[in-house]
């Protein structure tokens, strides 16, 4: 009993500083409708900003003010980050803001590195509550005891300020209506400004504030990130209270996971998120929501067309060049193009889900990641033959994505994209925690190819193959009746159904489809590399993917291939440098101010206005539904 | 019209839907009898829309019943109630923006022949004659190759009839056909529906602000107000029945036709 206690105990606590970061998430996206995937960097920032704070003030002042002080001088770098990065894209689909608040990311994990170093810092411990009290003989820390004693007002304030003040009305209102906002005269700009200093602000006191359990690295934002979205896509996102109750029941639940099944405590959590949305969709106290546009802005996307005759001698002639790449004898530039092919059918699948179907989501590395590892696990466990896994593989994927599709398919736009990512999680906790099965952290080592290709060489023909034929592939599927009917979907889904189109069944088996090509995609990477590791299934690699079909450009149908070559050209190039995160993530988020069409429809529209200097367009009838 | 013949095309018994406290349609029953161009009038928000919605399944009604040939549809979904013969253009259009105008039809065309999980390209390249001998029923032939995107509004109307004959419909539900149109295109474009009544064995249910296009062309005509179904007759009858004329314009005359916006 007593144990069973303090254990509680210890969950509350640990509740605080989730719903603090969650809470923060939600409410800039109740306002904004931002999903702000830079929150965990806020909420890192607050963990060194509050250690460096805490080393100069002395005393219990000092640290609470430390505490306080953090959590201002982080909202106001949520403030920079809202004014110059997040503004350019607030009418954006979501695909703009991921990829922009990515950039943000990288960006200040290069700061981050630059002033505090690679070490990790262990917090302080909080003056004058060092100690520990003893409830019914177990030990509680009384740190834990005053942060279960802040959580209600921290609460309480909150209510406060959202249900009794100015701000609070505006807030709300921009809540549930969009439209009041401008019927109330409001200077809707500094509205989103204000919430994003105190949802940011929010995030860097939770990071402050759990310095004394903890401390900071260079991890956390990463870390804590799948965790506040699986709280507030349980609590409903928008919801202050719905954000509270989830917060307690993930931290309780994984406190008591941690004694009693220490294998699963990850697993645990995002089951508990599984069931909830099966059966609330918008979580427990969310409320429905009518979503948007998808994909990317502007002008609609053009008609698409069987490739001319020109376009198909540059691509062959193209092919001829990269089959006659070993001849230059450059082992290095082998693996490299080797690399580069496995990536560009994991963008193109994704593509193909995201800039024709419309529908994106955010855990695509769960298929790539998938393939990989049925690939490996058939060789290590069943001892299975390469060609053997290499079938199987992306039917292994394939199986996945009809779970997870139909799971997710229920629900559309943000939600949809938060429940692919939070599946993704789920299954790379699997992989992260399941030992003796999947290696863990360790990954699958020795999976390597046949002996017909063993060679370096052999193994980039057999992936050029593969790669560019999974390519061609899902090209011809585009420009096939599903692949038409697949648009159709996602361009009027009311006239689609109109018209006898089963849009979710079409939507399910392009789901499917990406997710089996995505498997082909890993199964290509685990024989190529010789092992696999769980980071081949986090959310960096899908947003690594997002991030690909977007620079591309979504609206073409290259996209997605263009943008994978460039980015690990890029890639290859800039990581030879210290900070190339910085690098990479000023480029990304110059691109999405600058460039919004990517870099296939950029240079289109170059293109076109060379070639006719102006063609009148009709302005286009109002015609969503 | 041909009323003592077998079932009537459609039936419709005490149709309700409430949202919420809102009452937006109450105790709605009619028919239509095969061949016939029946009109739905009413005043913007007396229900016409929501009716619709619940014939072709968008909307699942709160009471009340839909028969197809004699087979009830209530509440079945859009596309089963597609392939059972009923067409629908909309109020407010949705057409496919990332196609060409004639890649619109053919997509439908795609459906109707069941080859839509075919996986071989070229679609572009399907029923391209049917495609277009729609299209030039519908008089926008040399539009075929545009972009949908940005075809201007009166054009989209008629692009979305095309589509919706791609089934060979028994019932056309057509809601503001000729909103956004010319006046002279809206004659056009009734007496083209016309013709396909008389020639196609299609019936026609559909909603229009202009009392001209509707006196010209309606064989029968319903007037709906508040949700409540208030006239149901011959065009003569409802030119002078007093209760509808209350109803538009305040006891003015239903024949200075309003504007036909939406
Ligand atoms: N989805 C909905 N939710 C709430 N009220 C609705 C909805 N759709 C229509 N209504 C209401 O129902 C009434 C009828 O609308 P509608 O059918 O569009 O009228 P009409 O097409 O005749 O102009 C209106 O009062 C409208 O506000
Ligand atoms: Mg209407």
């Amino acid at each position: 009993m007593g144990l069973f206690i303090a254990q509680l105990l210890t969950g509350l606590a640990n509740a605080a500083t989730l719903f603090l970061v969650a809470s923060g998430l939600s409410l800039i996206f109740g306002v904004t409708r931002i999903v702000n995937f830079a929150h965990g960097s806020f909420y890192m920032l607050g963990a060194f900003v509050g250690y460096s704070l805490m080393q100069v003030l002395p005393g219990a002042v000092g640290f609470w003010a430390s505490v306080l002080l953090t959590g201002l001088i982080v909202g106001l770098i949520g403030v920079i980050v809202e004014m110059l990065v997040l503004r350019p894209v607030y009418r954006a689909p979501e695909l703009f803001q991921l990829v922009a608040t990515f950039g943000v990311i990288l960006v200040i994990q290069d700061l981050t590195l630059m002033i505090w170093g690679a070490e990790d810092v262990l917090g302080p411990r909080a003056p004058g509550l060092k100690g520990i009290v003893r409830i019914m003989d177990e030990p509680v820390p009384t740190y834990d005891l005053a942060l279960i004693a802040l959580t209600p007002f921290v609460l309480f304030a909150l209510w406060y300020l959202i249900s009794r003040t100015r701000l609070g009305v505006l807030v709300r209102a921009a809540t549930q209506d969009r439209e009041m906002v401008a019927a109330l005269g409001v200077n809707q700009a500094w509205l989103f400004t204000g919430v994003f200093f105190l949802g940011a602000g929010m995030a860097g006191l939770g990071g402050a504030i759990q310095l004394p359990k903890g401390g900071a690295d260079l991890l956390m934002d990463f870390n804590i990130l799948a965790a506040i979205f699986v709280v507030v896509v349980i609590g409903g996102m928008g919801s202050l209270p719905g954000a509270y109750i989830a917060a307690v029941l993930i931290s309780v639940l994984n406190v008591f996971g941690v004694s009693y099944l220490p294998q699963s405590t990850l697993v645990l959590m995002f089951v508990v998120m599984a069931v909830v949305l099966t059966i609330r969709p918008y979580g427990l106290l969310g409320r429905e929501e009518v979503v948007g546009e998808h994909g990317q802005v502007g002008e609609p996307e053009r008609p698409i067309k069987p490739a001319s005759g020109r376009a198909r001698m540059m691509v062959g002639v193209l092919l001829v060049l990269l089959l006659a790449l070993p001849m230059t004898g450059s082992h290095f530039l082998v693996i490299l193009i080797t690399d580069i092919i496995i990536f560009c059918l994991f963008a193109a699948s994704l593509h193909f889900l995201l800039g024709l179907g419309g529908l994106v989501s955010f855990g695509h590395a769960a298929f790539f990641g998938g393939g990989a590892y049925v690939a490996g696990l058939l060789v290590i466990h069943a001892e299975a033959p390469m060609e053997l896994a290499f079938l199987l593989a992306p039917l292994g994927a394939g199986l996945l994505a009809v779970i997870i599709g139909w799971l997710c398919l229920r629900l559309t736009g943000v939600y949809f994209a938060m429940l692919t990512l939070a599946m993704a999680q789920l299954l790379w906790s699997l992989v992260f925690q399941w030992d003796e099965f999947t290696g863990g952290d360790d990954g699958l080592v020795d999976v390597w190819p046949a002996g017909w290709l063993s060679e370096a060489n052999s193994y980039f023909y057999f992936t050029a193959i593969v790669g560019v034929g999974g390519i061609i592939l899902l090209r011809h599927i585009a420009h096939s009746p599903f692949g038409y009917a697949l648009r159709a979907s996602r361009d009027s889904q009311r006239q689609a159904e109109a018209t006898g189109i089963n849009t979710k069944r079409i939507q399910w088996m392009a789901f499917t489809l990406a997710g089996a090509m995505a498997g082909v995609a890993g199964a290509l990477f685990v024989f190529s590399k010789g092992s696999v590791f769980p980071n081949e299934m986090e959310i960096a690699k899908s947003f690594d993917g997002l991030i690909v079909v977007f620079l591309g450009g979504v609206k073409t149908l290259s996209g997605g291939v263009v943008g994978a070559a460039t980015l690990e050209l890029v890639k290859d190039y800039l990581t030879r440098f210290e900070y190339w995160r910085l690098a990479l993530g000023l480029l990304i988020i110059a691109v999405v101010v600058l460039a919004p069409y990517g870099i296939v429809g950029s240079f289109r529209k170059l293109f076109d206005r060379y070639r006719q200097p102006s063609e009148p367009e009709t302005v286009a009838a109002e015609s969503r539904q | 019209m041909t009323g003592n013949e077998d079932t009537a095309v459609l039936s419709v018994i005490d149709l309700s839907k409430s949202f919420g406290g809102i009452h937006a349609l109450n105790d709605v029953s009619f028919e239509v009898a095969r061949g016939e161009l029946l009109a739905l009038i009413g005043p913007n928000g007396a229900g016409k829309t929501t009716c619709f919605n619940m014939l072709m399944g968008q909307l699942k009604p709160t009471r009340g019943n839909v028969y197809l040939h004699g087979e009830k549809i209530t509440g079945r979904q859009p596309r089963r109630i597609w392939r059972k013969g009923v067409g629908r253009t909309f109020q407010i259009t949705g057409t496919y923006q990332s196609m060409t105008v004639i890649e619109n039809i053919q997509m439908a065309l795609i459906s109707h022949h069941r080859r839509l999980y075919s996986l071989r390209p070229y679609a572009t390249h399907l029923y391209r004659d049917q495609a277009m001998r729609l299209l030039e029923l519908v008089g926008m032939p040399e539009q075929a190759e545009r972009a949908c995107a940005i075809l201007a509004y009166g054009d989209l109307k008629r692009l979305e009839l095309a589509i919706a004959l791609c089934h060979e419909p028994t019932l056309l539900l057509m809601d503001e056909p000729t909103a956004g149109m010319a006046p002279r295109e809206r004659i056009g474009l009734m007496q083209l529906t016309a013709d396909i009544v008389s020639e196609r064995n299609v019936s026609v249910l559909f909603t229009e602000h202009d009392m001209d296009v509707v006196f010209t062309h309606a064989h029968r005509i319903m007037v709906l107000n508040r949700g409540e179904l208030i006239a149901n007759g011959s065009v003569e009858e409802i030119r002078n029945d007093p209760l509808v004329q209350e109803v538009y314009l305040g006891g003015g005359s239903v024949f200075a036709a309003s504007d036909g916006h939406a």
